[in-house]
């Protein structure tokens, strides 16, 4: 083989000769033998027979400015406060890089036990802080190992900035696994569900990409996006002298809905007896829940929340969430936000084995849509739903556009139309406190059932942290219902593309981002999420992550117990198999035994109600002294 | 005259649900969780989030109950009389009405905050 007749040489064969040799005595001030050898001593490398005895065309086995310090720069001018990774040697020179180089601090390597763990966490990080982290993965294993994760982000509209390694150039990667850890196109695994990737060949244009990409990633729609670091630009040194410029980062104003568009939806809404609100990924920060907020004082109107996002608070007098079928049907104009399924919305869609469809708006109801998901579309992922039939549609982002709304609405509002909306207020916050007062009485039932209700489990919880300045970072119904949610952290939304195994992790990412701000983190977490991936657990032990986790343990893949259920009933079968295949159970998983085989305290598992508030505030005191705690409640199916 | 009106639903509930034939309510509990109604209904049949209401321990009318499981107009999947007879439904409505009440909100602290 041709290459074995080759002398050995350093990637790419940077430094090598005298030129190069020079280089070095220059920068160390001592000669290279003397480094290999002190390099040899601090046990990096093994002595061999060749070592010992250089020969006198000595190799450069050292170097001072690897491409990955050059990497680190940049990702540190691009502001990451944490990188969150599960090691890879397609990566091995960026990771030396940030912990040697860059100091290990922002970002801070967090260790995960899993890619779909990492990127998850990105996706929890980024819903509460407003920003991405850097994920880091092989470009291979690791992204195949991703790929739900960053599905699940693009279709929440998260933004994770993904960097992976791979080595293009076949001549020098290492025969063997580097082989097989290595493509032609590292990016095209998740082309279809990323909004930009690219393959850097130069420390400059790595740079400009990443700028590029976080930029994008943090433009709305928000998305992930990845940027392959090629190993042998990782750890070739830079030339002496080569200073590769950090382009400057300046963010798109995010894209507002036309002025036109905004003028005619205002007077619909204004004129409207009955307009109704539907928020679903509108807040995608603060100011989205304050805009939303106020747009709705102005009209008094009708709000529903998806939770798509904390777009809303649960208890302001206009929200109709609880009472959403008969405030649509009710509605003569329906403005929706961010609405990911508009016309399931608005249709009643059976799942019967000839599906119908009906809708359940008046027949001459007005829809209006903003949402910037029209603004970067892809057609194989067939996430953008069914094509619902709209009177005006934007393509804008719904919380930028807020703010002109609210003006046109306050401008076309005259002195008596103020009082008939006064009295739309009224008549609303009557009927959103009739249906809090039913849905307390639903909470009541089964309420000292074993196991344990999922409307008591979250009341219990609810019981020991409503005084404290809590976020919930996971999504949970009952919560929903019942909890008093004002404010944007406390509430993060969902999976987006409803791929199990988001659940734990982005509830620990979206912890790591409460953290400095002193925030109680709280997590229910499903135990067939859990369990896809449960290593976070020790991410959140390692790294002390204050977390409280509590187990809606109902032993089972719930939903898919349903629609196997369906499907006998369906075929008029035997009915009493449904839970072959779906369930978790024989033998059940000891959550508290699991949790503390990782270093995280663990209570439970508990089946009667009584004991769960007092195991929640033991966990409690864990998690006040800075560590994770996991209770294991032992639930009702829903 | 609601009140009347609230008089006579109820006497009509009671009397439908006299009607039912008579059931087996702890074979009854076994079938709700065997064939799967708990599944969308909770194991106390006090309904699940979404999924499906609540059942107990005021049932709808024997006759309706049997009416909308062999013929759902929702989303309920259909339970013919070839998967669950006349006879264990009988027991299943046997078992929702056997459950108990829950105490009143007012009386369980966590609900009043």
């Amino acid at each position: 083989m041709s290459s074995s007749k080759k002398p050995p040489v350093g990637r790419r064969g940077f430094l090598k000769g005298a030129a190069g040799a020079a280089a070095l005595v220059a920068s160390t001030g001592k000669p290279v033998a003397a480094q290999q050898a002190e390099t040899a001593r601090n046990g990096t490398a093994p002595i061999t027979t060749q070592e010992k005895d250089p020969a006198t065309n000595v190799e450069v086995l050292t170097a001072d400015r690897p491409g990955s310090d050059f990497m680190v720069d940049v990702i540190k001018a691009l502001g990451f406060e944490y990188i969150f990774a599960n090691p890879g040697s397609s990566f091995r020179g960026l990771h030396e890089s940030v912990i040697n180089y860059g100091g290990n601090k922002s970002p801070e390597f967090l260790t995960c036990c899993h890619e779909e763990s990492s990127v998850a966490m990105g996706h929890g990080y980024a819903k509460i802080e407003g920003k991405p982290v850097c994920v880091l993965a092989h470009g291979t294993v690791g992204l195949q190992h991703a790929s739900m994760a960053v599905y699940n982000a693009y279709v929440d509209r998260a933004p994770v900035f993904m960097i992976i390694g791979n080595t293009l150039d076949a001549e020098t990667r290492r025969p063997g696994v580097e082989w097989a850890h290595s493509v032609q196109d590292a990016g095209i695994l998740v082309r279809d569900f990323t909004k930009f990737d690219d393959c850097p060949l130069s420390l400059q244009h790595f740079a400009e990409s990443a700028v590029r990409a976080y930029k994008f990633a943090t433009t709305p729609p928000t998305m992930p996006v990845l940027l392959v670091a090629d190993g042998d630009l990782q750890e070739t040194p830079m030339k002496p002298g080569e200073k590769p410029h950090m382009p400057k980062m300046t963010w798109d104003a995010p894209p507002q809905g036309d002025t036109g568009a905004v003028m005619e939806t205002a007077r619909m809404l204004v004129n409207a007896e009955s307009p109704v609100i539907i928020a679903d990924r509108c807040a995608r920060t603060p100011a989205g829940l304050k805009n939303l907020t106020e747009l709705a004082d102005t009209l008094q109107c009708a709000v529903i929340n998806q939770y798509g996002r904390m777009n809303f608070p649960s208890r302001h007098p206009l929200n109709q969430t609880e009472r959403a079928g008969a405030a649509i049907r009710d509605a003569d104009v329906i403005l929706g936000l961010e609405v990911w399924d508009f016309w399931g919305t608005v249709n009643n869609f059976r799942d019967q084995l000839h599906r119908t469809s009906r809708p359940i708006t008046k027949a001459n109801a007005k829809m209006i849509a903003i949402s910037a998901t029209d603004l970067n579309t892809r057609s194989n992922y067939q996430d953008f739903q069914r094509f619902p039939d709209l009177d005006v549609s934007m393509a804008a982002d719904s919380e930028a556009t807020l703010p002109a709304l609210i003006e046109a609405c306050r401008k076309l509002i005259t002195t008596d139309r103020k009082s008939a909306l006064e009295a739309r207020r009224k008549k609303l916050g009557e009927l959103a406190k009739e249906a809090h007062d039913k849905m307390l009485v639903d909470a009541s039932y089964a309420w000292d059932a074993s196991p344990i209700s999922t409307a008591r489990m979250a009341m219990e919880l609810y019981g020991q942290i409503k005084g404290r300045d809590w976020s919930l970072v996971s999504n949970n119904a009952w919560p929903q219902r019942l909890w008093n949610f004002d404010k944007h952290y406390q509430y993060i939304g969902g999976a987006g593309g409803a791929g199990v195994g988001y659940g734990s992790p982005a509830a620990v990412g979206a912890a790591v981002a409460n953290k400095k701000y002193g925030r109680l983190s709280v997590n229910i977490q499903n135990d067939g999420d859990l369990m896809y991936a449960p290593g976070v657990l020790w991410t959140q032990a390692h790294h002390k992550i204050p977390l409280l986790t509590v187990m809606h343990n109902n032993r089972a893949y719930h939903q898919e117990v349903m629609h196997l259920q369906r499907m006998a009933n369906r075929h008029q079968r035997d009915i009493t198999t449904a839970e072959i295949g779906t369930t978790i159970k024989n033998p059940n998983i000891d959550y508290a035994a699991l949790a503390r085989s990782m270093g995280v305290h663990g209570e439970g598992p508990i089946t009667d109600p009584k004991d769960l508030g007092p195991a929640i505030a033991r966990a409690l005191e864990v998690v006040d002294r800075g560590e994770p705690a996991l209770v294991d409640a032992v639930t009702q199916p829903r | 005259m609601k009140f009347a009106l609230g008089i006579l639903f109820t006497t009509s509930l009671l009397m439908a649900q006299n009607a039912a034939p008579a059931g087996d309510a702890e074979h009854g509990r076994k079938l709700f969780e065997s064939d799967g109604c708990y599944q969308c209904h909770g194991r106390e049949a006090q309904g699940g989030l979404g999924t499906g209401p609540r059942l107990a321990p005021k049932p709808i009318p024997y006759v309706a109950i049997q009416k909308y499981i062999r013929q759902p107009t929702g989303q309920m999947p259909p339970y013919t009389a070839k998967v669950l007879n006349d006879k264990d439904l009988a027991d299943i409505y046997a078992f929702l009405v056997s459950r108990k009440a829950p105490p009143p909100v007012k009386d369980i602290p966590l609900l009043n905050n």
